[in-house]
């Protein structure tokens, strides 16, 4: 019963890591490296809000997202959109501005220090003998709901529709008067409120720390590739795939495994199935 | 002139031109030519560790050689096979711990380790690598990335070597001169070495893998063969750089399997001229003294040249090899249209 409560815990936040990586890549086709910086940041901006500044914790999040979401525009428009169809290009340019803000963050004194966020509510709930804190519920919640609220949002609004259509045929889309560089910017800014939503929902469980940033991106990244690249569903269901086994590794075997566990499935995958588990576009091109 | 009629034009220079061919060896003007600037870096690789001061600065040589070796085994995969490989760290670590088992546990010299850690160790990464050779693009790129950070969790999962804290007690060198032009010498012959090799028959089939890998396959040969010959050659480059790490801070450990030891190398190729192979090792000269210098200022220095690898990327995305060579070759000036 602990490894179903937990695991279903941990597949939740790795989806809710993985869901920005997927979106981005799934509509501009850029792997989006700084994804775990962009985590990080929307944590330490909603701690400056909240603890510095003094605002309610509401508005703290609200303003720190939409922070986020105009670092990730300006991060496509200023940089990525010059190297961008260069995938190799597109992986070192977004990996080094991650880097930077990552060690820029580290050296703007966020580190030694404990940096916390308050949960969202006190207390915890005993469910079928495992005590489970309500904040861990809230973010299983929050997980469905914008898993939920992507598959509407991209199925009835017409927004949504040119973004699942750019993902669909980049081409196909610019002929029917779709501005794809407008559309990837979008994207963009939307794949870095969701790292946002992510670091909000998962960050008040432990302290900030630089460190997770990278962890995120490898766990986003996992993601990801098992689920397959640029499948939001399959991002998804690859989340409870990992999520439980590294539940199950860190039960029977120790908790060194968790990491090894999610670059074990990386590997394999690759090696394996490229595509991933549910995406079935680019087999043939990538694989000779 | 205004500004809306002119451009500029390039014309070879004549002696550029009169040197490609037989006519280099009618005068020793054209014969300096040509030789200058490969002599300009033999003998300037040659002479900065006496002109270093202090031990310190002698040592930063050795380790701007060590990351060259792992950037022109980069650039030479990336650049002539095709294969983007980000894990230069995973070659360093496996040639560090090699080297560091056979020195530490069998007790073998320095002069047996480093070939044996080249030699075994370019097999070993060749072997893990081999599954993934079918994989191109984005998708290679990312497995090899994570290829380090696997080993480095293993090694500490499992506690193989003495785990987090390494393999200690490895032999130095016998002395800082012997260290120095054993790392320069080195760094030397592989560069020459490769260039020597993309210009043969093989380097030939390299390059078409490249271009157009299933036009390389109807001619009847095995891609796949080439591919992990050319991973060969660069795994076994990095991992005798990484033998040589660890026998000069005579240690091996985790840290060899650092993301440092595979973006630095990246950075200096994009920064000296991918695709050149001589580029990268300028880019180290430049990156890894400036990165020292900066040591004073902690991770600041990580901002510093991930700046400098994105403005690279962005408005001179050459190099400066590229742009030497051009001035080098080529006259500019401005023409009426």
């Amino acid at each position: 019963m602990e490894i179903l409560v937990y695991g279903t815990v941990n597949s939740v936040s790795l989806a809710l890591m993985g869901l920005g990586f997927a979106m981005v890549y799934g509509i501009s086709r850029v792997p989006n490296f700084a994804h775990g910086a962009l985590y990080i940041v929307c944590g330490f901006v909603t701690w400056t809000l909240f603890q510095k500044l003094g605002l309610p914790y509401g508005v703290a999040i609200v303003l720190s997202l939409a922070i986020n979401g105009i670092l990730g525009i300006l991060m496509y428009r200023l940089v990525l959109i010059r190297v961008r169809g260069m995938s190799i290009s597109e992986i070192i340019s977004s990996y080094a501005i991650g880097l930077a803000i990552l060690e820029g963050l580290r050296y703007g004194g966020f580190r030694g220090m404990t940096y916390t966020l308050p949960v969202f509510m006190e207390g915890m709930v005993v469910i079928g003998g495992v005590p489970v804190d309500y904040h861990r519920i809230v973010m299983v919640i929050i997980g469905i709901l914008l898993v939920a609220g992507l598959w509407l949002f991209t199925h009835f609004t017409k927004l949504g529709l040119a973004l699942q259509g750019m993902a669909q045929d980049e081409r196909a889309a610019l002929m029917l008067g779709i501005d794809s560089d407008f559309m990837a910017m979008l994207a963009m800014g939307f794949g870095a409120i969701l790292a946002g939503v992510a670091a909000i929902a998962i960050l008040p469980l432990g302290n900030i720390v630089v460190e997770s940033g990278y962890q995120v991106l490898i766990m986003s990244i996992a993601v990801c590739i098992v689920g397959g690249l640029g499948s939001w569903m399959g991002a998804f269901f690859a989340a409870f795939i990992i999520g439980y086994a590294q539940i199950l590794s860190v039960v029977f075997l120790g908790s060194h495994f968790q990491m090894v566990v999610a670059l074990l499935a990386i590997i394999l995958t690759l090696i394996l199935k490229p595509s991933g588990l549910f995406g079935q576009q680019k087999e043939l091109e990538d694989r000779v | 002139m205004s500004k809306e009629n002119r451009r500029k034009e390039r014309i070879d220079r004549g002696i550029k031109v009169r040197s490609d061919g037989l006519y280099a060896l009618m005068s020793w003007r054209e014969m300096a030519y040509l030789i200058a600037p490969r002599f300009i870096l033999i003998a300037g690789l040659l002479a900065l560790p006496l002109l270093m001061p202090g031990l310190y600065w002698q040592r930063v040589i050795s380790i701007v050689c060590i990351y060259a070796m792992v950037a022109i085994s980069f650039d030479f995969l990336a650049h002539y096979v095709g294969l983007v490989c980000l894990g230069g760290a995973f070659f360093i670590g496996v040639g560090g711990y090699i080297a560091g088992i056979f020195n530490a546990y069998f007790g073998l010299p320095p002069w047996m380790t480093i070939p044996l850690a080249a030699i075994a160790g370019g097999g070993f990464c060749t072997l893990l690598l081999l599954p993934c050779l079918p994989l191109r693009g984005v998708y290679f790129a990312i497995v090899t990335l994570m290829y380090p950070l696997f080993m480095a969790r293993i090694i500490e999962a499992f506690d193989l070597f003495g785990g987090t804290d390494g393999i200690l007690g490895i032999d130095s060198f016998s002395s800082a001169f012997v260290e120095q032009y054993f790392v320069v010498g080195i760094l030397l012959v592989f560069l020459f070495g490769l260039r020597r090799l993309v210009n043969t028959d093989m380097g030939l089939i390299f390059t078409a893998v490249m271009d157009n890998d299933q036009a390389v396959r109807a001619s009847g040969i095995n891609i796949t063969h080439y591919k992990a010959l050319a991973v060969f050659i660069a795994s076994a480059m990095g991992c005798l750089a990484g033998a040589c790490l660890t026998h000069i801070y005579m240690w091996s450990g985790i840290s060899q399997f650092a993301l440092d030891f595979s973006i630095l190398p990246i950075a200096a190729t994009v920064i000296g001229g991918a695709g050149t192979l001589a580029g990268p090792v300028i880019g180290c000269l430049i990156l890894v003294p400036v990165s020292e210098l900066l040591r004073d200022f902690g991770t600041l220095r990580i901002v510093f040249y991930a700046t400098i690898l994105v403005a690279f990327i962005l408005f001179r995305s050459d190099g400066i090899m590229a742009f030497a060579k051009r001035k080098y070759e080529q006259i500019e000036r401005w023409t009426q249209v």
